[in-house]
């Protein structure tokens, strides 16, 4: 990973959709070195996928959003790795991670409904067996995630202004 | 009641701004991507919001000296000293107006008589002409031409020069053409103002905005030219803090004088929490180095690499600009005149660039292209672009 790669990613996390090409032209990198630039990113993991942000409020079903706190006991041989594989197996954990302080795994999981995320919690998760306790917060409004602003604010003014 | 009468026919004489006049024709459509503004889409760095809020809860809601806080003085001194080379006393010589845009009309003020002649590179920034008129000169164009990137030369200065002519406006980098002055075009300009003894106002608001690994030269670090400089510059651009209004002039302490007290009569002082925050925003800057310009300047880079290529991949000619913010492309290639397309495209594409001739003549056959904004919009808006020009292409 060099400084070029650095800025290849900064252009393509804004916006996956430029091309190889244009992504060259902005970086100063003919087209061909840039594309292997991005297939070495693609081959290496660094880039582990291309996809499309929703802004879910905007969507016509509904989908219900859960950050999890878990406590579990870590096992002897693998610590959280064991536990922590068992968990993003299900295919409604969004995102899982490690945390340090009060509690151990962060899950974010997504349902159609509460029903259906406190199913989960209640049949899937809380019944594992190193699973201590669990803590459920449903998010109500995303204001801002992956950098993006969500929020429509309406309050700014068209300004008529030269410059 | 007729009006006429009453108004002042210096007011009435200066004709509306060609940008004004076209935002009220975009502003009308919400679906508009506007290319049109020439303000930075950063944030202003917190630091300086935070010292501007502690400044008010501590009640410090006071005039300033007229001349502006003598710390923010004392820092733009050392900031032009480390980041230009050019050295300028925080007392004698150094005083915070009302962004550069007071800067510029109280030097013109402060020098003219009427009659006097004033040079200004065409195309330039539209306020300058405007500003001599209300001063009593005369605006007198210099052009200038893509073929030199337009630059000011000293050919085309010489051309326009008169007995009357006092003196020159050097707006470089420049908006809007994106052009710089490279230090060996600006000692042939030297040369050429000191032979005919012209004073130089020098607005170098985009200095910090410069591609290619080259510095902005200041216009009075060359040899001799200090003592005939007003130097303009302010916080808008590099520390994107428009709405702030705080801008300075440096000049010699005799024109220096007369300025600051033209200032201390129509305005007092710049306001003062803003003068805490650009002060907060220049000591945050010697802290780190000036990243967060770094971090802008790179940002602008990408986007106007980006333009630059599609443009001309696209078929309007663009030269390769070094500096500001914006590009200008020429668009004859589509048989309008800047006008024209920017009037067409605004209709037919809803994208809206600023029609050269709101600069000046010599920007006629070109638009102004803004890269204020992100690079999802600036891609949007040349597919957009793409499309018309294929569409209007004159083979």
């Amino acid at each position: 990973m060099d400084n070029f790669d650095t800025k290849i990613l900064k252009v393509l996390q804004d916006d996956s959709r430029f091309n190889a090409k244009q992504v060259g032209d902005m970086v100063g990198l003919a087209e061909d070195e840039t594309q292997k630039r991005i297939d070495a990113l693609e081959e290496s993991g660094v880039i582990a996928k291309y996809t499309a942000l929703c802004n879910t409020e905007k969507l016509s079903e509904d989908i219900v959003t859960a950050l999890i706190e878990v406590k579990v006991t870590p096992q002897m041989s693998s610590g959280f790795d064991a536990i922590a594989r068992a968990v993003y197996q299900f295919e409604e954990v969004k995102a899982l991670y490690l945390m340090s302080g009060a509690y151990d795994l962060c899950i974010t999981v997504e349902g159609k409904n509460l029903r259906e995320v406190s199913r989960f919690v209640s049949e899937k998760l809380s019944t594992m067996r190193d699973v201590i306790s669990t803590s459920t917060h449903f998010i109500l409004k995303k204001y801002k995630t992956e950098g993006v602003i969500l929020d429509e604010d309406d309050s700014e003014q068209k300004r008529q202004v030269i410059l | 009641m007729n009006y006429q009468k009453y108004l002042s026919k210096t007011a009435m004489d200066i004709p509306p701004s060609g940008i004004r006049k076209f935002f009220d024709l975009a502003d009308k459509d919400k679906e508009v991507i506007s290319l049109g503004v020439g303000e930075p889409d950063f944030n202003t760095p917190w630091c300086a919001s935070e010292a501007a809020i502690k400044s008010i809860q501590k009640g410090v809601t006071q005039y300033t000296s007229n001349s502006g806080l003598p710390a923010l003085r004392m820092q733009i001194s050392r900031y032009l000293k480390q980041r230009f080379g050019v050295e300028y006393d925080a007392d004698s010589e150094i005083f915070i107006t009302v962004g550069a845009s007071e800067a510029i009309y109280l030097a013109l003020r402060a020098i003219l008589n009427d009659g006097d002649e004033v040079i200004i590179p065409d195309p330039s920034y539209v306020s300058y002409s405007p500003s001599v008129a209300m001063c009593g000169g005369k605006a007198v164009a210099a052009r200038c031409f893509v073929d030199d990137e337009f630059r000011l030369t000293a050919e085309n200065l010489q051309k326009v020069i008169t007995p009357k002519t006092k003196a020159l406006i050097l707006p470089y980098p420049n908006n809007p053409t994106g052009a710089i002055m490279p230090k060996e075009s600006l000692e042939e300009i030297a040369k050429v103002v000191k032979q005919h003894d012209l004073l130089v106002i020098s607005d170098e608001i985009y200095c910090e905005m410069t591609y290619g690994g080259r510095r902005h030269t200041c216009f009075s670090e060359i040899d001799g030219m200090k003592e005939r400089t007003v130097l303009i510059n302010g916080f808008s651009k590099a520390f994107a803090m428009t709405g702030w209004r705080v801008g300075y002039a440096c000049a010699p302490n005799e024109i220096f004088k007369q300025m600051l007290k033209i200032h201390q009569y129509i305005i007092m002082c710049a306001p003062t929490n803003s003068q805490y925050a650009a002060l907060a925003a220049l000591k945050g800057g010697f802290e780190d180095g000036f990243a967060e310009i770094k971090a802008m300047v790179d940002e602008y880079d990408m986007r106007r690499r980006f333009l630059v290529k599609r443009l001309n991949e696209m078929g309007l000619t663009c030269f390769e600009p070094k500096g500001a913010f914006y590009v200008f492309p020429c668009v004859k290639s589509t048989g309008m005149d800047g006008e024209g397309f920017a009037n067409t495209l605004l209709k037919e594409s809803k994208v809206a660039v600023v029609p050269g001739d709101a600069f000046g003549e010599s920007g006629k056959d070109f638009v102004r292209i803004s890269y204020a904004y992100s690079l999802s919009s600036l891609k949007k808006a040349m597919d957009k672009i793409e499309e018309f020009v294929a569409k209007h292409k004159k083979n």
